[in-house]
């Protein structure tokens, strides 16, 4: 097979380029590869792990404005850049930073985008408290609704102390 | 405590069996964690990794389930030991490059271990025999609940447990089992299983783990997505597939046995051949001989033999391993010429195969 671009030398390269759904097929030789800056070192780890592309994703993260590589965590200094270099990410607070170029990456890469599944039993209990009082606020909402001011004054003072019980659970 | 002190000699009292060990050599569950105020280990400078270092590990040797475990910096193991902790898989291969600012917990019973500050400030495994996939994923699940009482995990409500990679966010979950699948290789089906089982999203590797061969006809299969499906149901479904593979093998070694018995049993009885008589062998022609062993034990072959027998010198033919018994260092020549002396007396005690059976006893109580 000859190379795409020079039609001359023999192929030996051959990358497959899947973006938005369109596959592009590649096939260089060395030297047009090259060329296109294609080569082990430009090759960038990030792309390797997650696929042609992904280091570009982190792009829009930073904003239109700024220059590929400017942005740095605010937590931990790390870059675009960086991430290029080494398919990982400085610090907790990157995932913030850069989190709407991170998104495009995590759907290509995952089953789903949100996270279903085990949850840090501080969180787990906030998380049920929150439901449990949603519950009860349309228990109240449909108590006073039907004039049941009894009811009504039963679950205000329920509410009342899973408020407080929530705070303290926020608080640790 | 030493490492060679703590470490069980494998084989000793024979090794540990679990359900359908014919096939499924181990299961795996592992858990990547972070620290919120930390940057993650391969971001972060010396000094700050040594910091959450000595954060983390003595609230991980805190834990009931490390009561009487082994710990250690990384920068206090040797280079053999290291190697010895890859060969039994209770480290990874980059763990065993780190030094200073990682570190290490391994249970009594060996069937956890948490490396400090690998890619994340944690991972912690839990390694069961046999197919237990669910048992393990309840065993580290414990652990993690323990944990979590002591260490401020970094989290977030939509992303879950934050990882250094994003191919590891949410669940931060890898469960894998170690597969013995000489039928499919023999009936050279397995890269057809390979590619399907690539299809569900599911990774397949060799002997030990990403980008290495798979020796030995040992694979190890696991799931690579972990953010929007929960850990059950990562474990259910990874565990209809194993059944499925397993299935395929066990059809693989029948359908072999009925269709070219001669084959299977050639294989077999050269490979008894070499582990018997010969006087230098490679770990990597080790490996390849001793599954055909375990596929002759398993086809009844060597009777009164235990499969343990090839899974015990599965890890003491390893390099390191083999090293550790001898005091001065061997060069790679000298160690085939051991491993031969080691595998000619282990099969001093093995009767040569018995003339094939009229009707194989083929194990079926898996």
């Amino acid at each position: 097979m000859l190379c795409m671009i020079c039609k001359e030398k023999e192929a030996k390269i051959h990358l497959t380029d899947v973006k938005q759904g369109e596959i592009k097929k590649w096939d260089l030789c060395e030297e047009c590869a090259k060329a296109k800056g294609i080569d082990d070192q430009s090759f960038a780890l990030a792309d390797l792990l997650m696929g042609l592309g992904a280091s570009q994703e982190l792009a829009p993260a930073a904003g239109a404005d700024a220059m590929p590589g400017e942005t740095a965590c605010p937590a931990c200094g790390f870059t675009q850049a960086d991430f290029k270099k080494s398919g990982r990410l400085g610090c907790p607070e990157c995932y913030v930073t850069f989190g709407s170029g991170l998104a495009g990456l995590l759907k290509n890469m995952h089953r789903g985008t949100r996270h279903v599944g085990k949850m840090p039993r501080a969180q787990r209990q906030g998380r049920e408290l929150q439901e449990q009082l949603k519950a009860l606020q349309r228990k109240l909402d449909d108590a006073v609704a039907v004039e049941n001011y009894e009811e009504a004054a039963h679950l205000r003072d329920e509410i009342k102390g899973l408020k407080q019980n929530l705070s303290g659970t926020l608080a640790v | 405590m030493n490492l060679s002190e703590f470490l069980s000699p494998p084989g000793a009292h024979g090794l540990p069996s679990g359900p359908n060990d014919k096939i499924v050599l181990s299961s795996r569950v592992r858990l990547a964690r972070n620290v919120r105020s930390f940057p993650f280990p391969g971001w972060a400078k010396k000094p700050e990794r040594v910091r959450a270092c000595l954060a983390i590990q003595p609230a991980v040797e805190g834990l009931p389930q490390m009561k009487d475990g082994f710990t250690e910096s990384m920068e206090a193991l040797s280079a053999l030991d290291k190697q010895i902790l890859v060969e039994r898989h209770l480290i990874s291969r980059e763990h065993a490059a780190k030094a200073a600012g990682s570190g290490l917990v391994i249970s009594r019973d060996e069937s956890f271990s948490v490396m400090v500050n690998e890619e994340d400030h944690l991972r912690m495994q839990s390694l069961r025999p046999g197919l237990q996939l669910k048992e393990a994923w309840q065993a580290i699940d414990a652990m993690d609940t323990a944990l979590e009482a002591h260490l401020d995990y970094a989290f977030s409500p939509e992303l879950g447990y934050l990882t250094a990679c994003p191919t590891n966010v949410g669940t931060g979950i890898r469960v894998s089992a170690m597969l013995h699948l000489p039928g499919l290789v023999l009936a050279e089906q397995v890269n057809q299983i390979i590619q399907a089982v690539n299809k569900l999203g599911l990774a397949v590797r060799g002997l030990f783990g990403e980008g290495t061969e798979a020796l030995g006809n040992v694979f190890q299969v696991s799931n690579q997505m972990t953010l929007g499906e929960s850990e059950e149901e990562i474990v259910e479904r990874l565990s209809k597939v194993l059944a499925q593979i397993i299935e395929h093998e066990e059809n693989a070694r029948a359908t072999l046995l009925e269709k070219k018995p001669k084959v299977v049993f050639n294989h077999i009885g050269r490979a008894y051949g070499i582990l018997a008589n010969a006087h230098s062998v490679s770990s990597k022609e080790a490996l390849n001989l001793l599954s055909l062993l375990r596929l002759g034990v398993d086809h009844g072959l060597f009777p009164g033999v235990d499969r343990t027998l090839a899974d015990h010198l599965f890890i003491m033919t390893q390099p390191a391993h083999l090293q550790s018994r001898h005091a001065d260092r061997l060069s790679a020549d000298e160690r085939d010429i051991h491993r031969a002396d080691m595998l000619r007396d282990a099969l001093r005690k093995v009767n040569r195969p018995a003339a094939p059976p009229a009707a194989p006893p083929l194990d079926k109580g898996v």
